[in-house]
């Protein structure tokens, strides 16, 4: 921008004012200096580090940066493992609950708002809905904990309503969920497996499908970031003109209809936004299921964050920690590169 | 033709206006329903750090409070109170210090193009997204040579570093707003880079820093993983790494606890209940597309 605006400045003038426009690009680059290198350093050759040591023999206290033959033999000893290959079962998992889950409730509250910006009160809903957000994961997973304590919290609605009363006068076990200490995994699939491919099948070395006790851990999550949705797309529709939402009516639309034909498609770019966020939040997500649940029963709650931080501060398994990181590391990148591209793409 | 147009809207506002009315109610519901939902955790936390040792409990967790002497706010209090002011030594001067970095990064990837210059602010954003677990084992070692290890200025060193590529986002969003002739009148009259920057730039810039402030006065206050791993010591960990362990203790009371996320959320919560708009709009600018 400001390069174009300089040009006729430039050409109009004379050669010292080119230099001094020269000098001050240099100058320019010259103040970012310090900021550029303390990135080179602390993310990219720290990260180049991490990925050494994800190949090296390092696996006691004693450093040991030799490279461990054969190559990759510690990524495929951890696809290997019954507790890794949950972690990643339990990333694909909650991020489907926790996305779809946060999505629907803000989007439907960011509707619910717009449609009723008129109504008294409305702020304060509003602002109660995004509280959550400016709290700690480990504030919300400290409360939520207890709220999914199977002795107390939700479970206890089921005795004061009565529900349990009425279960057991009908002879069946009182409803009292587990919840995170649950072990169940259902929606198993791996017989599917097992009939497909039995080579591919003998790899899994985990039931393969939906652990119950994740599904805390996402409504807790859900409730911290739905706000953030939900605000996210009540800044969008603030910015669509009442003439497209008149020309809808007009053409006969109702209000649902208006919603989900006209705005939600104008938003797009917010709902990509949202998602790729949402998404990278639920692929590096730590702090709540560490403090919520810990790794759970059988691993059903236990994520590569957690992994990695045990492997390299409690089991001093240095490369394997490294390597967990890594694939961390690349499932983020997947999403996140091109979505920098295209967000910055678009700007120019 | 518009008359009969005009009449359409009319008619349409009109009965969006009516069935607004007769569904008020249930809209309302909805809204209470949605709150009572939001609001849950908060009660349980407020409602059982009040209760006193004796009456909590977990068959009585719903129960309101019934005395009113302080509950386990004391001994929380207490407890927490030293990790508190860590957690304030590390986040005013980390917020501090990387809001100014992050304005004068702004102001030259904005103002100040050169070649490649957005490739290197897309290269230094992709920082502010990476798992931190992909750096911390080197950043941990770093640290050590550095002998940063386990201080809170060690804290600080990292914060404002990893904090850089979105503070330098959102005001090189706001930046690019400003209009360029007013650099270009700056720069006729013989201002340096330099002197733009302090004379033009800074004074406009109050909005941005209030809003990259709270961004990251929150971020940094809610942090764990950095105050787990750079701080081994309890006594020099921040307050989430303290409320953590806190909860993770069998000798102390529930009501304790509850007390303790109430306090350790406090600063956080109050600076969203009193600056709530700034607060919107630092969460909006750093999702990138502001």
């Amino acid at each position: 921008m400001s390069t174009i605006a300089t040009e006729p400045l430039v050409r109009a003038a004379d050669a010292p004012r080119r230099r001094t426009i020269f000098n001050e690009r240099i100058q320019s680059f010259v103040v970012l200096l310090p900021s550029l290198l303390a990135i080179a350093i602390f993310v990219y050759a720290f990260i180049g580090i991490t990925f050494w040591i994800s190949l090296s023999n390092w696996r006691t206290l004693r450093p040991d940066l030799t490279i461990r033959e054969p190559l990759l033999q510690t990524y495929a000893d951890m696809f290997a493992m019954p507790r890794f290959q949950a972690d990643l079962r339990n990333t694909l998992v909650f991020t489907l609950m926790f996305i779809t889950m946060s999505i629907l409730l803000g989007l439907g509250l960011a509707i619910l708002i717009d449609h009723n910006r008129k109504l008294l009160g409305i702020p304060v809903f509003r602002n109660t809905f995004l509280f959550p957000y400016a709290l700690s994961f480990i504030v919300t997973g400290v409360a939520w904990r207890w709220i999914f304590n199977p002795e107390t919290g939700i479970n206890l609605f089921f005795d004061i309503l009565g529900i349990n009363t009425l279960l057991v006068n009908s002879g069946m076990e009182p409803l009292r969920p587990g919840w995170v200490t649950d072990p169940t995994v259902v929606l198993q699939i791996n017989d599917i497996i097992a009939s497909i491919s039995p080579a591919f099948a003998d790899s899994i070395q985990m039931k393969l499908g939906v652990p119950v006790a994740l599904i805390p851990v996402a409504i807790a999550a859900t409730w911290q970031l739905s706000g953030f949705v939900m605000a996210m797309y009540l800044g969008g529709m603030t910015t669509i003109s009442q003439d497209v939402r008149e020309a809808a009516r007009i053409d006969g639309a109702n209000e649902w209809q208006m919603y989900r034909k006209v705005i939600i498609p104008i938003l797009k770019p917010i709902t990509i936004s949202v998602f790729v966020i949402l998404l990278h939040i639920s692929l590096k997500i730590f702090d709540l299921t560490f403090t919520m649940a810990g790794v759970g029963p059988g691993f059903a709650t236990d994520v590569p964050a957690i992994f990695v931080f045990e492997q390299m501060f409690k089991a001093t398994r240095y490369n394997l920690g490294s390597a967990a990181a890594i694939v961390m590391l690349i499932l983020v990148a997947v999403i996140i590169v091109p979505y920098l591209r295209y967000s910055l793409k678009d700007e120019s | 033709m518009t008359a009969i147009l005009r009449r359409r809207e009319a008619a349409a506002y009109e009965e969006a206006q009516i069935s607004n009315k007769r569904w008020r109610w249930l809209f309302y519901l909805v809204f209470i329903v949605a709150m009572l939902f939001y609001l849950m955790p908060i009660y349980v936390m407020v409602n059982n750090g009040l209760k006193d040792a004796q009456d909590v409990s977990l068959s009585t967790m719903w129960n309101p409070v019934t005395t009113l002497s302080g509950g386990g706010f004391l001994e929380a209090w207490n407890r927490l109170s030293p990790n508190m002011l860590n957690s304030l030594l590390m986040v005013v001067p980390a917020t501090i210090i990387s809001a100014f970095l992050g304005s004068i990064n702004g102001y030259l990837f904005s103002k100040w193009k050169f070649r490649g210059s957005d490739l290197l602010f897309t290269i230094m954003l992709f920082g502010f997204f990476i798992p931190y677990q992909a750096i911390l084992l080197p950043m941990v070692q770093f640290m050590q040579t550095l002998r940063l290890y386990g201080t809170i200025p060690g804290l600080i060193t990292v914060h404002v570093i990893y904090g850089l590529p979105v503070t330098t986002l959102i005001f090189r969003n706001f930046y690019t707003n400003i209009p360029t002739e007013l650099l270009e009148a700056a720069r006729v009259d013989g201002a340096t880079l330099v002197t733009t920057y302090l004379r033009i730039m800074l004074p406009l810039s109050v909005p941005a820093f209030v809003v990259v402030g709270i961004f990251q006065f929150t971020n940094i206050w809610n942090d764990f993983i950095f105050g787990v791993t750079v701080v081994p010591n309890p006594q020099a960990q921040p307050v989430t790494i303290a409320l953590n362990n806190l909860s993770g203790s069998f000798s102390v009371d529930w009501n304790v606890v509850m007390a303790g996320a109430v306090i350790a959320a406090l600063p956080t919560a109050l600076i969203y209940i009193l600056l709530s708009r700034y607060f919107v709009r630092g969460m909006l600018a750093g999702s990138v597309k502001g």
